[in-house]
């Protein structure tokens, strides 16, 4: 299957990948898919007091449109508040990386992500939000 | 960008330089392009004596008779022949079909189109090791059963069935024996004076011949009878139909004829290739071998690299050519039923590779296969959340995962 440029692109230059401390109170994890589907996400962001997303780090267990998928929000998400961050949607990923239409489930995995990751921190700030989902 | 290095020989192989020019002799004005059912003139009867050298050179190859052969498109239509045509004669004996759940998609989906016939089919389950055994079909078989149909050589982990053993049973049984021959022709003995075998299914493209071609053994003594899926002409005997393919044909002969006498050189050498290949992937941790290793094909290794997936393993490898057990790069996301059918785990089926190896691979091939496998699996488990949680001592089995 012929990848785009930029899936290529983040698939062999991969950005911000690593992990945080979980436990962390400034950190929220969001920890999405299912290793039997083939694919899980692991998107963790470090907030600061201002609300601002400072650092964003992420590892991914998938195919190479997952590991793109994942690399680019991470870029997209520093420097955004939370509530910016979470109204990024799928679509928009899969615009800017062109996914086929077999990948486009990659992208709602990234957007699950980031959305488990603020749900995660928020819940550790007392914000508590429905269908929370952040593990590790 | 350079060529990449081909570790794909199970999925088709090259044509023999030796092959080809003897495919080229049947196609211009001046060689043999006649129709070999022409009985009236020089050029039919030209292209008749080479398509029947070619049946000789297939037959000898397996220790048959030439009047055991017929050609086919390839082993999909033999088996479709093998399972459609032998159903379809002995209905009135029976309607039950077993066979077993890591057969080629042409055996499967043969056996599927045959239960909306209203035939019964009973799929058997292979040990871990990838094996059916003879004990498994004979209990499978009941007194309406007419048909069992195993594989030769799984073409997915190379695994060898004991087709001996098994045809012991089917014919102690009174039932027929089709063998799926596709993988295990030209790459291990096949001896049908001896086996108890009574259909098997051959293919050329998998043994450097061409691709478009293929027979159908079909056994004369005791006889086996077929009611013919193609029909228009009555060619091979009134079982298969159309003008024979001579260059295609020929190319088989001549691609069998190789096959069986170079077979023990070249066994041996695969084989080497292959032990040498897994010596230097199997000291890296949770790199799993898959199937018997022992009644295994010399040319096939399946191998899964756990907290790795499949897809983007063979994409961080564009200079290797190899094929992912998964099937991840379809539209479904299913893993390899064939792996699942050994009871495998979802992950470890999603994270395996296929490397086939044949006639033209060298040491260096393989030396550079393995420094890149290596490198990708590296990286890749560098990105990988699950290989942390592994190293973290995290049970993966115990976490609640949000299939989706």
């Amino acid at each position: 299957m012929p990848y785009s440029d930029k899936v290529l692109d983040h698939y062999e230059n991969p950005r911000n990948v690593g992990k945080m401390d979980s436990d962390s109170e400034d950190v929220g994890t969001g920890m999405v898919g299912a290793p039997a589907c083939g694919d899980v996400m692991r998107l963790q962001i470090k907030v600061g007091d201002d609300g601002v997303i400072k650092d964003a780090k992420f590892k991914t267990y998938g195919c190479g449109s997952a590991i793109a998928s994942s690399s680019l929000l991470t870029e997209w998400v520093k420097g955004r508040t939370l509530d910016e961050a979470g109204v990024i949607k799928n679509t928009q990923i899969a615009e800017e990386l062109a996914l086929p239409p077999v990948k486009i489930h990659c992208s709602v995995l990234a957007e699950d992500a980031i959305k488990a990751a603020i749900d995660d921190y928020r819940h550790k700030h007392g914000e508590v939000e429905a269908g929370a989902s952040g593990q590790d | 960008m350079k060529q990449p290095i081909y570790f794909d020989y199970a999925a088709t192989t090259p044509v023999d330089p030796r092959v080809a020019q003897k495919m080229s002799e049947c196609l211009l004005a001046e060689g043999k392009f006649g129709n070999p059912a022409s009985r009236s003139h020089k050029f039919g009867w030209e292209a008749d004596e080479a398509v029947e050298l070619a049946r000789r050179q297939v037959a000898d190859m397996v220790n048959a008779d030439p009047r055991e052969i017929v050609w086919t498109s390839g082993a999909t239509e033999s088996n479709n022949l093998a399972l459609k045509g032998v159903a379809h004669f002995y209905n009135k004996k029976g309607n039950h079909i077993v066979t077993s759940k890591i057969e080629h998609k042409a055996v499967l989906d043969s056996c599927r189109h045959l239960e909306r016939e209203g035939y019964e089919v009973t799929y058997l389950d292979p040990g871990e090791d990838g094996l059916i055994t003879p004990e498994s079909v004979t209990k499978a078989i009941r007194e309406d059963t007419l048909l069992v149909s195993i594989m030769h050589v799984n073409n997915e982990i190379g695994v060898i069935n004991d087709i001996a053993a098994i045809g012991e049973v089917t014919r102690a049984k009174k039932v027929l024996f089709h063998v799926d021959a596709a993988q295990s022709a030209g790459k291990i003995e096949i001896d049908l004076e001896t086996m108890k075998v009574d259909l098997m299914s051959f293919s050329a493209h998998k043994i450097y011949g061409p691709k478009g071609v293929g027979a159908l053994y079909v056994r004369r003594k005791p006889r086996v009878r077929l009611e013919a899926q193609t029909h228009g002409g009555g060619h091979e005997r009134g079982m298969r139909s159309g003008t024979l393919a001579t260059h295609q044909i020929v190319g088989m002969g001549e691609a069998f004829r190789i096959a069986k006498q170079e077979m023990a050189e070249e066994s041996e050498r695969i084989f080497s290739y292959r032990q040498r290949l897994w010596n230097g992937l199997k000291d890296m941790e949770e790199v799993y071998a898959n199937g018997d290793l022992d009644s295994h094909v010399p040319g096939i290794i399946n191998v899964s690299f756990n907290f790795v997936e499949g897809e983007s393993l063979i994409m961080s490898l564009p200079q290797l050519a190899v094929s992912s057990g998964s099937a991840c790069t379809s539209a479904s996301l299913e893993p390899s039923y064939v792996l699942r059918a050994l009871g495998m785990n979802d992950e470890l089926a999603h994270s395996s590779l296929r490397f086939s190896i044949g006639r033209f691979t060298s040491e260096e091939d393989v030396d550079e296969a393995i420094s890149q496998v290596r490198n990708a699996v590296e990286k890749l488990r560098e990105l990988s959340p699950l290989w942390d949680m592994y190293k973290d001592g995290v049970d993966m089995d115990k976490i609640e995962w949000a299939e989706h």
